[in-house]
Parts: structure tokens; C-alpha cells; sequence
């Protein structure tokens, strides 16, 4: 028996209303891109080829899904159990920021007619690519993911009075999926590890082109120290958040050791950047007055503020800084990966870009649709750990499973 | 030798023998082999042809004209070379040239065409009416449409001389009471080369007439009959005022300071972007300048059907085909869209994300450690 | 017993460390290896000096490619001021307004011996193709443009404002090659400006030039070491540098060495995603196996079930 729960309550709130608003203009600016072609919509340019949609909705949007990732390691490697309440939120956050991931690389590729011959003619697969792989890998763990947040879905549809035939599959499925669920958890680990880091790689075929303070070698590390913090960030926010929204119990504790462990992550991002950058020789470019010093300054600016916060144990008992302290870790994170595909990306003074309207309005969707699927999930399946909160109408003493849940 | 129904003459008594020394007049075959785009030794081959006495015979047929196309012919500042034209070939039937008139004239026709039956050259003048059956042109009793058909069957080439024969011309301009057309369009079937032009530059006409007399074949036509040789470029393509187009010096009023220099007339309604014709290199009669746009007025497209007398003379055209200008790409040129207004939204929507996250964390911060008992004003 | 999860997660711990270092430094000894021009390989010598910027390769280029003329800039001119969509070649002006120093630059695809894009493509639909021609597969490009990301030129160029676009470069012609003519630009230069050869002639007539015309040119061949190589060359005259002509300073390295040394020895033979894959599988039966037995070794367990 799971110890999770449905939040259960009305999906169609006033904020889910608004998000899902948001969710239809971006939809209606999709249907435009397709139309009328991505000059049209976008700001992109030859010189700049890649813009918002994937310096954020990918290269970005999933290293926030990286949650699950991040508290894997935690609780399956390091056997951390404490921590097990927040691997389905985490998966679940992070299912759902990779599925978007995937549809946002459907909307920016210019001829998406062909993407389902990438996974399939694997007798034209070019291994030196980088994005090849970072393709093939986050392909894959897109399946790996709604694999593991299955049983979620398996439990609550098993004892289904309404549909049986999803009862019969469910009961059926459920067993064999929780069988291979170790497998499919290590997969679940190699997968990411590989992709993530490779999502630094996949820059350095700028050339002259990316500037030196992140043309180097060492990025697929600082990339994967860098998706395990923004992972943990996540976690912690996406926690602390539901805590006070659904009226849950909170995990403060678990957190607070979290945060430890979040920032041991940062700590290493930010000896192995700040090491390269001197080896290199590349420090007196950081001491120039140019925008490329102040976006390096700015990562290494946000990667200590957190740190500095969680020094203390009390502090880490304290909800609002241990949030602030995730949001950092999350902003700094995010600015590191924007950084490296655009800050730092310059093909010519001569170019310009900035995102048009239309493309952030598509972003803006894209988060909109994070969020409206978390709660959707959250309130119809057992995702969130815990019992639910004393006042709340929904509980019944002593059971986790809310009355009405159903599929 | 192909035998083109050539009537021999004594070419020593009637070319040389008028006081033409051979220098000339191999010059003169050089000329209008040159201008056909042969090569210079065609010019020598052409005047051989001519000194052992053979000249093609010409069949001109004249219908709705002015006759301007048979006075070019003639125009030119040499005072023998109009002779000497009409010595190159045999004109055996012209109305405006020819001696005779009246029925001996309509037989002279006959017997040119018989004598030379297959073989002779038809040239054809004027458009050729053919509302109401034809009846707005006739000669001799016969309508122009009989009598060009008649003579087509029987031609060995076909060449329509001027805009009237080539499409229509003047006679065709809308309402076109008469139904005119050019001898293509009533020739339908036939190869009919046009030499467009109100009137054309006689050497058009003449390159033609002696390529197929020195070798029996046609120049390279266009899709409309039109020798590639004089109308393969707009007058846009060698104008010797490029150069002021490219470098946007244009005419801006008659008279102006920009006219007197010489400038670009693109802006008060040339039609050479549109205009295929050669025009800008092959000057009328032999003077220096003596076309449109050499003496200061805009080409008004006299060889094209589309424009010629339909669009007006000073509405400037599309250029058709347009090729680089005098200025040119930057080693580095600024691209890239950058909107200010975008990018005042994007820095909005980040800085608000990151309030908003402060402002949460100062909520979560001022909450009293719970288990969730308290409740809270917010909706999930 | 003899394994422990300590002992297992040393090692564990010790192999990612390593893996960490090699991708820093072990790189030369696993460096993609030096890629050599095909033998046939065909390119174009772009001399400067001899270029009169009339633009005619510019509009012979596009009516042998199909391409429309580029009026988007000024309605009565093909006025392209960069390569794009509709122009695969392109005459840049180089002027210096304080000295009066003034020199032309024909822009195409440099045919890369060891292209970035080549590296960048993930089904290849940019190869070299036929004699080193580096060409562009329809049926095989999903738009990403990562090329264009990978090009040290900028060359290949998207059609945005296609609802179908495609990737538009100079395939020099290959079309023209197969029917035993040139391409285009060169068979219209009026001042053989640019012409047409195998690589290696081409290389040798570019450094016969210099050594004629001692003061004349620059002291060496772009694109004979240029990023590896690349088969079009170009010569340009003593007093304008390569980098005035818009032309990168790139070292002898192709663009994509670094990325393809760092996957490569990440990647080589997957070895090390199979050995992590199997060491975690590994990990997580011994900690489950751990529970089952209620070996209480985890921290903070707690009585729930684990998946």
C-alpha cells in the first residue's frame, strides 16, 4: 500500500483557469508558426538559429525536470529512504517538464516531418553528433519516466468501479511494471546523466564562436552538477509550494538535509568553473568590462548566494529561505545553460537577436502547461506523499486513500 | 550552293560599277554579319554570294502600315547604301518601291512567287485585319488575310518587319475596331520571325535577310520569333545609362539639371527594364544617339506587345529581371531581428518570476513551522 | 560478504571522477584523427586581386540554382547583403574609409575537408558527398539548424519564411559537375576571378601565384590549414588581412575537434554508459535486496514501501 495520496478537490480553480488561458494563446501561436513559417513568428535568424525555445524550453525546461533525476540518486543510490516522499512528485515533475521538452523540439525544428526517423534509421545515425545523442537519450527517457510514474496511475485505475477494463489491465500491468522498476530506474539514472551533460557538449561546436569563459571541455560536468542542483531546487520549491497550497504536512526537515545535499552540488559546480576558468587562462576575460564578465559573475553570484543561506542549520529549518534558496540555485542554474547557448553565443557583432513576442508568449505556454498538468495529476492521483492535512475534509482517519478519489 | 531562287545579276555593272570599291562593300557585309552575331568571315562568304551575281528573292507584302518599317530600311546617312541594300537582295515586290502598279504589279507578284516558288523570302508589313471576315485592308480586291496566307504556304521564310506585323502593333491598341493582328497570330503553325520595333533598326531586319541568304538557315529565335541576336536583352540590360540607374541618379522632370547631365529616365516612365530590343548599341540611322533615350526621352517599349501604346508613356515598369547595383554588400551587414518592446517584456516576465518567487519565500518564511492545521487564503 | 555499499559507492564515486578528469585532459591522445581532402577532391581559388566586383557570379548562381532574386532589401536591385535563402554566393565589399583601402570578397560554402556541419548533422543529411562536395539531403533534415550553429563561415542559410524550409548553401554546382560543366560562378567570371579545379591543382596555381607576384598577395592560402582545410582557397592582396575579408582566424584544427574529442572519449564504444548502467543496476538490487532482508542499513527508513 502506497503511502501517497490523491490532494483530491476541484481541478477548475480560478489560477487553473489562467494558466490554461495562457496554455491556449501559446497553442493558437503553434498553429501560427506552422502556418506562416518561423520568420514569421520568431526572432530567430541565421545568425542566431537557436533562440528561447530551446535555450529555455529545452536546454533549460529540462534540466528543472530534472527532479527526478537529482532525488534518484539520493534514494535509490545512496539509499537515502528518507527522502522517498518526493520521488513521485519528482518524477511526475519531471515527466511532464520532458514531455513538454520533447513537444517545444516539435515546434522549434524547422521540418518536424522527419523527427520519427531519428529514433528509427539508426543506420544513418552520425555518432559524432551530440545532439544526436542528447535526441535518442531524452527520447528515451521520456518512456523511461511515465514507466516509473506509472504505478501511480496502475493503483488508482486498478480499483476503478468504472471502467474495468482498465481495472483488468491495470491489475495485470501493475506487477510486472513494479518487477522492472529497478531497471528501469538505473536506465533512469544513465539516461539523464548522459544527456544532460551532452547538452553542454552540444555547444562547443561553436567554435570561435562560443566565448572562451564557456568554451570548454569540462561543460558536460558543470552541466550535470548544474540540471542535480536545479533538480534538487525544484524538488524543494515544488514541495514547499504544495505543502502550503494543498494544506499538507510540511517536510521541512527532509528538506533542510536536502538543501545540504543541493548545496555539496553547487559547491562542486562552483570549484570545477571557477578551477577551469583559471587552468584555461581565460580569468582576464572576466575582469573586462563586457557583458560576457557580467553574465559569468552573475552565475557565480547566484550559485554562492545559496549556498551562503544554507550555511546555517537553522536556517535550513526555515521554509522561506530554504525556497529562496532552491529559487537561486534554480535562477542561477538557468542563467548558466542561457548563458551558453546564447549569452555566450556570438556569431558576429553584426547579428542581433531577441525573442518575439509570439515566442515568449509560446514559452510562457509551456510553463503554463507544467504547471496545469502537475495539478491535474496531483489531484487525481496518488502522487504526493503524506497524509493530508488535519482540517482538511478530505481525510479519513487513518486512511491515505481519499474517499472520492477516483480515475 | 543551295539555290534559293536567287535572279542573277551582274554584280561588277550594278554594285561595283556605281562607284562602290570592293573595301566598301566587304565592310558593309561585314557589318551586318556582325550585327547577326556570324562571325566576321561570314561577312566575306555573304559578299562572294553576292559578286557571283546571286541575290535571295524578296516577296514584301505591305497591309495595315504607315510604311515607317520600309523607310527605315532606307534611312541611312551613306547616300549609296539603300542601293546597295536593295542590290544585296531582290526585292520582287514592294508597293511603295516597286515600279509598276495596279493589275501588272498583282501579276509581277504571281510570277515572283512562281519563279521562286518555296523558296523566296516573305516579309510582311503591317498587321492584317480580321474582323468582319478580313475586309478592312484589300488589295487588289483580295483581303490582306488571303493573300498572306497564300503567300505563307509558299514562302521559304517568313519574317514580319515592325510591331504591326510582329503582334499588332498601332492598328491592335484597344478598342481595335479592325480586329488587327500580327502575322504570327494569323499564321498559326508557321515559323515567323518577328523583328519587332516601331520602327526596328534596319540591320534587325538585314542580319536576318543574310544569314538565310549566305546559309540557308534562320538566327536563333525567341519564344515570339524574335532574333536572339537584337532582342536577347532588354534595353535596361546594356542602356549607356546604367550606370546612373545603379547609382539612383535619376530624371526627375525634363529640363532639370539631372536631364542635362544625362541621367536615368527609369523614373519618368523608360520601359527598358521591360523592353527587349537593341536599341541602346545599334543607333537609327547610322548617327550616334539617334534613339530615345540617346536624345533625353524615355523608351516608351515600342517592340513589346504589352506595352507599346497600351501603357502610358510615363508610367514607370517592374524591372523584370533585376541584377546587382553599384553598391555592395558589407564584409559584416547588421541582421537580426531585435524588438525593444520584446525584449522589455522578456526582462518583465523575469523579473517578475523572480519577485514572485522572493515574495513566496517571505510567505513561507513568516509562516509558523505547521502541519498543515492552519489554513490558508489560497486556492490550489 | 565481500562487496558493501560503501566499498561499491567508492568505486562508484572514483570511476566518475576519473571520467571527469579524462574529458579535461586526456584529449589528444583519443583527438579525432586529421581528416585528409578526398583525392578527386574539386574546389574553387577566389583571387581578390583580380575580382572586379561585377556581381555576375552572384546572379549566374541563382539562375542555375533555381533561386529568385533577392529584391527584399531595394525593389529595383538583387541586392543580397549576405548570404541567405536566395543567394548561395555573395560579393562583400571591403573598404577602409581612413586608408582608401578597398578589396572584394565572394562568400560560399568553403567545402570544408573536415566540416563542422558534416559533424553537427544527425542523419546526415550535410555530408561530403562526390569529390569532397559537402551537399544537403531533404529527406534526411528535421530543420534543427544546428549547422548553423557548427559552420566556422556561417554558410548554410534556413528559409524562414518557408512553411517547408529548406537549408540553402552552394553545393558547387554539382548538378552543372554532372553534366561536364562548371559551376556557374566560375564559368561566367569575366576576370577568372574565380575558377575551378581539383583542390591539390588548385592549391599549387594559388602558391605558384604568390611566389610570380612577390608584394601582390598575402604569404599564404586560406583554407590550406584553415579549420583543417578546406577546398575552396582564397588569395587576397598583401594589404588586406583574411580576417578584413570577414574570414575567421581559425588554427589548423577542424571546428568540430573539441566537441568530438569530448564525446568521443565520453562515448568510445559506449563502453562507459553500459558499465554505469550495469553498476547501478547492480547498486539498486543490492539495496533492495537489503530491505527485503530488513538489514536497516538505509538511513531514515522509513516503514513505507519502496517501489
Amino acid at each position: 500500500m502506497s503511502a501517497h495520496s490523491a490532494v483530491g478537490g476541484r481541478f477548475d480553480t480560478r489560477a487553473a483557469r489562467i494558466l490554461l488561458a495562457i496554455v491556449l494563446v501559446g497553442l493558437a501561436v503553434v498553429v501560427w508558426r506552422f502556418a506562416a513559417g518561423l520568420g514569421a513568428t520568431t526572432g530567430l535568424s541565421n545568425g542566431y538559429p537557436f533562440g528561447i525555445w530551446i535555450a529555455f524550453d529545452v536546454v533549460t525546461g529540462t534540466a528543472l525536470a530534472c527532479g527526478g533525476y537529482a532525488v534518484a540518486i539520493l534514494v535509490y543510490v545512496l539509499n537515502k529512504g528518507k527522502y522517498h516522499p518526493l520521488v513521485r512528485p519528482a518524477i511526475l515533475t519531471s515527466a511532464l517538464g520532458y514531455t513538454l521538452g520533447g513537444i517545444a523540439v516539435a515546434v522549434d525544428v524547422g521540418r518536424p516531418w522527419w523527427i520519427w526517423k531519428v529514433p528509427l534509421f539508426f543506420w544513418r545515425w552520425n555518432l559524432s553528433s551530440a545532439l544526436l545523442e542528447v535526441a535518442l537519450c531524452i527520447m528515451a527517457y521520456i518512456l523511461v519516466l511515465w514507466v516509473e510514474l506509472s504505478p501511480a496511475f496502475l493503483e488508482t485505475w486498478e480499483t476503478s468501479a468504472d471502467h474495468p477494463k482498465l481495472a483488468r489491465f491495470s491489475k495485470k500491468a501493475r506487477p510486472i511494471v513494479e518487477k522492472a522498476l529497478l531497471w528501469v530506474i538505473a536506465l533512469g539514472l544513465v539516461l539523464p546523466s548522459m544527456h544532460q551533460s551532452s547538452l553542454g557538449t552540444v555547444m562547443l561546436i561553436g567554435g570561435w564562436k562560443l566565448h572562451p569563459l564557456w568554451n570548454t571541455p569540462v561543460i558536460p560536468l558543470l552541466f550535470l552538477l548544474g540540471c542535480v542542483a536545479m533538480g534538487y531546487g525544484v524538488v524543494a520549491m515544488e514541495s514547499l509550494l504544495s505543502s502550503r497550497v494543498f494544506r499538507r504536512r510540511q517536510e521541512t526537515p527532509m528538506l533542510g538535509s536536502l538543501a545540504g545535499a543541493a548545496a555539496i552540488t553547487v559547491c562542486l559546480w562552483l570549484a570545477v568553473r571557477l578551477i577551469d576558468v583559471v587552468v584555461r587562462g581565460v580569468l582576464p576575460t572576466a575582469l573586462q568590462a563586457t557583458s560576457y564578465a557580467f553574465w559569468f559573475w552573475l552565475e557565480i553570484a547566484l550559485a554562492v548566494l545559496p549556498v551562503v543561506l544554507l550555511l546555517s542549520k537553522a536556517r535550513r529549518r526555515n521554509p522561506g529561505i530554504l525556497f529562496q534558496a532552491a529559487l537561486w540555485m534554480v535562477v542561477g542554474g538557468a542563467l548558466f545553460r542561457f548563458n551558453t547557448y546564447l549569452s555566450a553565443f556570438n556569431p558576429g557583432d553584426n547579428w542581433s537577436y531577441v525573442p518575439s513576442i509570439p515566442e515568449l508568449l509560446v514559452t510562457l505556454a509551456f510553463v503554463a502547461a507544467e504547471i496545469l498538468g502537475y495539478l491535474w495529476v496531483v489531484k487525481r492521483f496518488p502522487i504526493l506523499a503524506g497524509e493530508p492535512a488535519a482540517g482538511d475534509p478530505t481525510r479519513l482517519g487513518g486512511s491515505t486513500r481519499p474517499a472520492h478519489a477516483r480515475t | 550552293m543551295l539555290d534559293l531562287g536567287f535572279t542573277p545579276i551582274d554584280f561588277k555593272d550594278e554594285v561595283l560599277g556605281k562607284g562602290v570599291d570592293r573595301r566598301s562593300f566587304l565592310k558593309i557585309c561585314t557589318l551586318a554579319a556582325t550585327a547577326v552575331g556570324l562571325p566576321a568571315s561570314a561577312g566575306k562568304l555573304m559578299a562572294e554570294q553576292a559578286a557571283k551575281g546571286l541575290k535571295p528573292s524578296v516577296i514584301w507584302l505591305s497591309y495595315q502600315e504607315c510604311t515607317g518599317c520600309s523607310e527605315t530600311l532606307l534611312r541611312t546617312s551613306h547616300p549609296q547604301l539603300d542601293e546597295l541594300i536593295l542590290d544585296l537582295i531582290s526585292l520582287d515586290y514592294h508597293e511603295a518601291l516597286m515600279a509598276p502598279s495596279g493589275h501588272l504589279a498583282e501579276e509581277a507578284r504571281m510570277q515572283a512567287m512562281d519563279a521562286a516558288d518555296g523558296k523566296f523570302v516573305l516579309v510582311v508589313e503591317g498587321a492584317i485585319p480580321t474582323a468582319d471576315g478580313g475586309i478592312y485592308c484589300k488589295v487588289g480586291g483580295r483581303t490582306a488575310l488571303d493573300t498572306i496566307k497564300e503567300a505563307a504556304d509558299r514562302a521559304g521564310a517568313i519574317i514580319a518587319i515592325g510591331s504591326c506585323a510582329s503582334w499588332g502593333g498601332i492598328p491592335s491598341s484597344p478598342p481595335n475596331p479592325t480586329g488587327a493582328k500580327g502575322a504570327p497570330q494569323v499564321l498559326e503553325g508557321k515559323t515567323v520571325v518577328t523583328i519587332p520595333g516601331c520602327p526596328p533598326n534596319p540591320y534587325n531586319f538585314l542580319g536576318t535577310v543574310l544569314q538565310y541568304a549566305t546559309f540557308g538557315t534562320l538566327p536563333a529565335l525567341d519564344e515570339k520569333g524574335r532574333p536572339m541576336y537584337a532582342y536577347g536583352r532588354t534595353i535596361h540590360e546594356h542602356c549607356p545609362r546604367r550606370a546612373h540607374f545603379d547609382a539612383g541618379e535619376f530624371v526627375q522632370q525634363y529640363g532639370d539639371e539631372g536631364h542635362r547631365l544625362g541621367w536615368c529616365l527609369y523614373k519618368m516612365g523608360c520601359k527598358g527594364p521591360q523592353t527587349h530590343a537593341p536599341c541602346s548599341v545599334e543607333h537609327f540611322n547610322e548617327v550616334v544617339d539617334a534613339w530615345p533615350i540617346g536624345v533625353g526621352h524615355p523608351c516608351f517599349g515600342c517592340t513589346e506587345e504589352k506595352l507599346a501604346f497600351k501603357v502610358p508613356m510615363h508610367d514607370t515598369v517592374q524591372i523584370d529581371r533585376a541584377t546587382p547595383p553599384d553598391t555592395y554588400a558589407p564584409i559584416h551587414a547588421e541582421q537580426g531581428k531585435a524588438s525593444p518592446w520584446a525584449a522589455g517584456v522578456a526582462g518583465a516576465v523575469v523579473g517578475g518570476v523572480v519577485g514572485a518567487g522572493l515574495m513566496a519565500a517571505k510567505k513561507l518564511g513568516s509562516d509558523a513551522p505547521h502541519d498543515g492545521d492552519e489554513p490558508t487564503d489560497e486556492e490550489g | 560478504m565481500a562487496l558493501d555499499r560503501r566499498s561499491v559507492l567508492k568505486g562508484a564515486f572514483a570511476a566518475g571522477a576519473a571520467g571527469a578528469v579524462g574529458m579535461t585532459g586526456a584529449g589528444p591522445a583519443r583527438a579525432s584523427e586529421r581528416a585528409e581532402a578526398p583525392p578527386d577532391a574539386v574546389g574553387l581559388l577566389y583571387d581578390s586581386t583580380r575580382c572586379i566586383g561585377c556581381k555576375t557570379c552572384v546572379v549566374a548562381c541563382q539562375d542555375a540554382n533555381g533561386l529568385p532574386r533577392d529584391t527584399r532589401q531595394d525593389p529595383l536591385h538583387d541586392a543580397p547583403i549576405d548570404l541567405n535563402d536566395r543567394a548561395k554566393t555573395v560579393i562583400k565589399l571591403f573598404r577602409d574609409d581612413d586608408d582608401g583601402r578597398v578589396a572584394f570578397f565572394k562568400a560560399q560554402c568553403m567545402h570544408c575537408i573536415d566540416p563542422g556541419c558534416v559533424n553537427a548533422c544527425m542523419l546526415g543529411a550535410l555530408q561530403k558527398r562526390e569529390h569532397g562536395i559537402v551537399t544537403w539531403d531533404p529527406n534526411r533534415c528535421i530543420g534543427c539548424r544546428y549547422c548553423q550553429i557548427a559552420c566556422s563561415f556561417n554558410v548554410p542559410k534556413f528559409q524562414w519564411e518557408s512553411a517547408a524550409p529548406k537549408i540553402i548553401k552552394c553545393e558547387m554546382c554539382n548538378h552543372r559537375l554532372a553534366e561536364g560543366l562548371e559551376p556557374a560562378c566560375t564559368t561566367v567570371c569575366p576576370a577568372k576571378a574565380v575558377i575551378f579545379g581539383k583542390r591539390a591543382d588548385l592549391l599549387a596555381e594559388a602558391k605558384q601565384r604568390i611566389a610570380d607576384h612577390p608584394g601582390r598577395y598575402q604569404d599564404h592560402v586560406y583554407g590550406e590549414t584553415e579549420g583543417g582545410g578546406t577546398q575552396c582557397l582564397v588569395l587576397a592582396p598583401s594589404n588586406v588581412d583574411y580576417t578584413e575579408l570577414g574570414l575567421p582566424d581559425l588554427g589548423d584544427q577542424p571546428t568540430a575537434h573539441l566537441s568530438r574529442t569530448v564525446q568521443h572519449t565520453v562515448y568510445k564504444g559506449f563502453i562507459a554508459p553500459v558499465a554505469l548502467y550495469g553498476l547501478l543496476g547492480f547498486v539498486l538490487w543490492k539495496n533492495r535486496r537489503q530491505e527485503a532482508l530488513g538489514d536497516g542499513q538505509g538511513e531514515g527508513q522509513s516503514e513505507e514501501e519502496r517501489s
